[in-house]
């Protein structure tokens, strides 16, 4: 199993025609998701590289049955189709597109408010869950099947964690790219819920930066509600307060923002935080020999947990679990988990190329 | 992109926030000229992109002529933090009654426009925030913008006598107007007096325009001042570069935001210290590997540069390519590092080693190579 997306999931490319849209349709078409759909305005009826382009997202939506929709058009027409996605009720909508201004973020975030749709992104490289379904620009040929979840805000960063994790025989659940921006749609809380009630996921590693608040909201969420071991990694340790390195969101302003701040927060939480990225694979190995081991503090509440992940596909979480991730939806945002429903069928692929056991030395 | 305080006040007055006369001088005698016009007592005020101008001497009032003539001939051409003063603002000194304090940010948290009113005004509203929280007043704006009613509920925190209370709050929600209709992500004005008379004036404008709402405001993206600007990072942008100046001797040039930041860090982990930050993007066209390398060997400062690319959807030969063809355009003997992994990295390195240069694998390995060369090159 894997969250958001899985071998089920439909997917469809608004922005289709463009240079982006149609090299990445193809590559996703090559990873072998299901790219049911395309989308450009004037170009219906034609086909990029065999798929069905359509001039609406309603209309594709009604041919094609797509659940997810990834958005490559130019920032100035990113608002609109965003707001196409979600008036065709996408349940699950992915935003490439950099460069967005923040007012049309922040009209989308009020629209998106009460919504079913979920929104990862913009500024993103999109998620994947490997030999599954990759939505978005990440190459997939680092990526292995396995059962460590990973969120980021970044994009190449996390390309360089994720192949130091498949090189260490970490495979992994799902990557979430959440995006560079101030203002995106799923946070590290949503991500985090959504991992702590994924039975397909073991451990979870976070990739924050400079800028925000987000990864302090994480690990005051993580204290609370989450059992699985998390990893944290902060960029932008040496970046100079008011500059914007590169991301929209990656900046220090008014002292605040600090990856310093971020980094104490997490260890605060009980969150290792690897100084450079190369200590990750270890900290998660680590982390799950002990929770494995017994005796240690936390076992309770973990190893319930752990019972429940190793049953079966429809196991309860456990009490903590559900109210965990029932409190996130409800003070976070009100949005529905738009998990992939049919990728349960293929637990016992996901099972056998299970990560975290490897590394055991 | 941050405006200057005049800029800023251009885009008040447009809006109907009452705002002194003033106007801008280069040089002390038309500084001189413009007070003749608008009267002493006067101010003369540096116009640079930082903080802090007040303390660090940069704003005068003058009662003479003589005495405008010195103090503007002082202040253009200091260097405030850095930024050399070439112009100032000169505008007719007000008689303050009350100093107060209002500014609009994004909070991402709720993503929503933040208004934040304070009846201490005229000092760093970071340090009221930590010193004194309970005088600030923190009202999230929706999508109707800063209605009357919240707005004169805003002003009553700021001076309770009506008369007064009435210019404020119409001048909170003209500057809820031009926070929107502007694109920016910052709209500040400090101070904002009352004066003995009980007239309302900002006194102070800073405003940021979102970089990414620019296209849609040709008219604030002509404002820009490249003269303020480090040189490094005006012709970055052009080249469509993400380029930051740092202080250290190791020049870094990086495909991703996260990874540039994270090459940064890691240099300074193992002992080295980063000459700045650079993002070539996600393309791999040989004129931006140029113009970064152009940049970074200009540069005194940078003894090594650090090339980290992960190759996903930028193909690692084709780096490689625009690297060789940029060390034959500009010849550097700049000792360089790289780090190639990924898409097409057997081609990359085929490339470089029939021009005799190898790339490392390993980040880590490659960023204690770099350090080591630096202080080979020192």
């Amino acid at each position: 199993m894997s969250i958001l997306v899985g071998r089920g999931s439909r997917v469809l490319v608004q922005g289709i025609t463009g240079r982006d849209g149609s090299f990445h349709a193809l590559q996703m078409k090559e990873y072998g998701t299901k790219v049911v759909a395309g989308v450009t305005p004037g170009k219906g009826g034609t086909k990029v590289d065999g798929i069905p382009v359509f001039d609406s997202v309603e209309e594709a939506v009604a041919r094609t049955k797509a659940d997810v929709s990834v958005i490559y058009v130019p920032a100035a027409l990113a608002q609109d189709a965003i707001y196409e996605a979600v008036d065709a009720e996408v349940p699950l909508v992915v935003c490439i597109t950099e460069g967005i201004p923040a007012r049309d973020m922040i009209d989308v975030a009020a629209y998106l408010k009460g919504k079913s749709t979920r929104l990862i992104g913009p500024n993103c490289p999109g998620l994947i869950s490997p030999g599954q379904c990759k939505v978005g620009i990440m190459p997939g040929f680092i990526h292995s099947p396995g059962r460590v979840g990973l969120v980021s805000r970044s994009g190449t960063l996390t390309y360089e964690v994720v192949w130091q994790l498949t090189r260490a025989g970490m495979g992994q659940s799902t990557c979430i790219g959440i995006g560079g921006d101030p203002i995106v749609g799923t946070r590290f809380v949503d991500a985090l819920a959504l991992f702590q009630a994924d039975d397909a996921t073991d451990a979870i590693v976070l990739i924050g930066e400079i800028g925000g608040t987000d990864e302090e909201d994480a690990a005051a969420l993580i204290e609370r509600h989450v059992s699985k071991p998390v990893v944290a990694f902060i960029a932008g340790q040496t970046a100079p307060p008011g500059k914007r390195m590169g991301h929209a969101g990656a900046i220090v302003s008014g002292g605040a923002g600090t990856a310093q701040e971020k980094m104490a927060r997490f260890e605060r939480a009980g969150v290792p935080v690897a100084k450079v990225p190369s200590e990750i694979p270890g900290l998660i190995a680590n982390a799950l020999r002990a929770k494995r081991r017994p005796g240690l503090k936390l076992v309770g509440a973990r190893s319930r947990a752990r019972t429940a992940s190793s049953a079966k596909a429809k196991a309860r979480p456990t009490p903590r679990t559900k109210s965990g991730a029932r409190k996130v939806s409800a003070t976070m945002k009100p949005k529905a988990a738009t998990q992939a429903k049919p990728s349960t069928r293929k637990r016992s692929s996901a099972r056998t190329a299970r990560a975290g056991r490897s590394p055991r030395r | 992109m941050n405006l200057h305080e005049h800029q800023g006040k251009e885009l008040f007055r447009a809006a109907g926030i009452p705002v002194p006369p003033g106007e801008v001088a280069r040089t002390a005698e038309e500084a001189v000229a413009i007070a003749g016009r608008l009267g002493y007592p006067a101010v003369v005020k540096a116009q640079v992109l930082i903080g802090g101008r007040g303390k660090a001497g940069g704003v005068k009032v003058v009662r003479t002529p003589e005495e405008m003539a010195r103090e503007a001939g002082r202040i253009l051409g200091m260097d405030i933090r850095g930024h050399t003063v070439h112009k100032v603002l000169v505008t007719p000194s007000a008689e303050i009654g009350l100093e107060l304090y209002a500014g609009i940010v994004l909070d991402r948290k709720t993503e929503t426009p933040l208004l934040m009113a304070s009846p201490a005004g005229g000092i760093d509203i970071e340090e009221v925030a930590r010193s004194t929280p309970e005088k600030i007043l923190r009202l999230h704006l929706d999508q109707r913008g800063l209605p009357d009613y919240r707005a004169r509920a805003a002003a009553q925190f700021l001076d309770p006598r009506w008369e007064v209370r009435k210019q404020l709050a119409r001048v909170l929600v003209r500057l809820a107007r031009v926070y929107r209709e502007q694109d920016a992500s910052l709209a500040e004005i400090n101070p904002l007096v009352v004066t003995k008379k009980g007239e309302v004036w900002a006194l102070d404008a800073k405003v940021v325009i979102d970089d990414n709402a620019l296209d849609r405001h040709p008219e604030l993206a002509e404002m820009r001042d490249l003269g303020a600007e480090d040189p490094g990072e005006v012709e970055a942008r052009e080249r469509g570069l993400s380029y930051v100046r740092l202080d250290g001797t190791i020049g870094c040039v990086v495909n991703g935001a996260g990874l540039a930041m994270a090459t940064m860090d890691l240099i300074q982990y193992h002992g080295g210290k980063p000459a700045n930050f650079l993002d070539i993007g996600g393309s791999s066209n040989p004129d931006k590997v140029t113009a970064a390398m152009n940049i970074l060997t200009r540069d005194s400062r940078v003894r090594a540069v650090l090339f980290n690319i992960f190759g996903g959807i930028t193909r690692c030969d084709d780096v490689a390519r625009g690297l060789l063809t940029a060390l034959d355009r500009i010849g550097t003997k700049t000792p360089i590092v790289i780090r190639l992994t990924g898409t097409n990295e057997a081609e990359a390195r085929e490339l470089l080693g029939a021009r005799g240069m190898t790339a490392l694998s390993d980040m880590d390995e490659a960023v204690r190579a770099v350090i080591a060369r630096a202080a080979e090159a020192a």
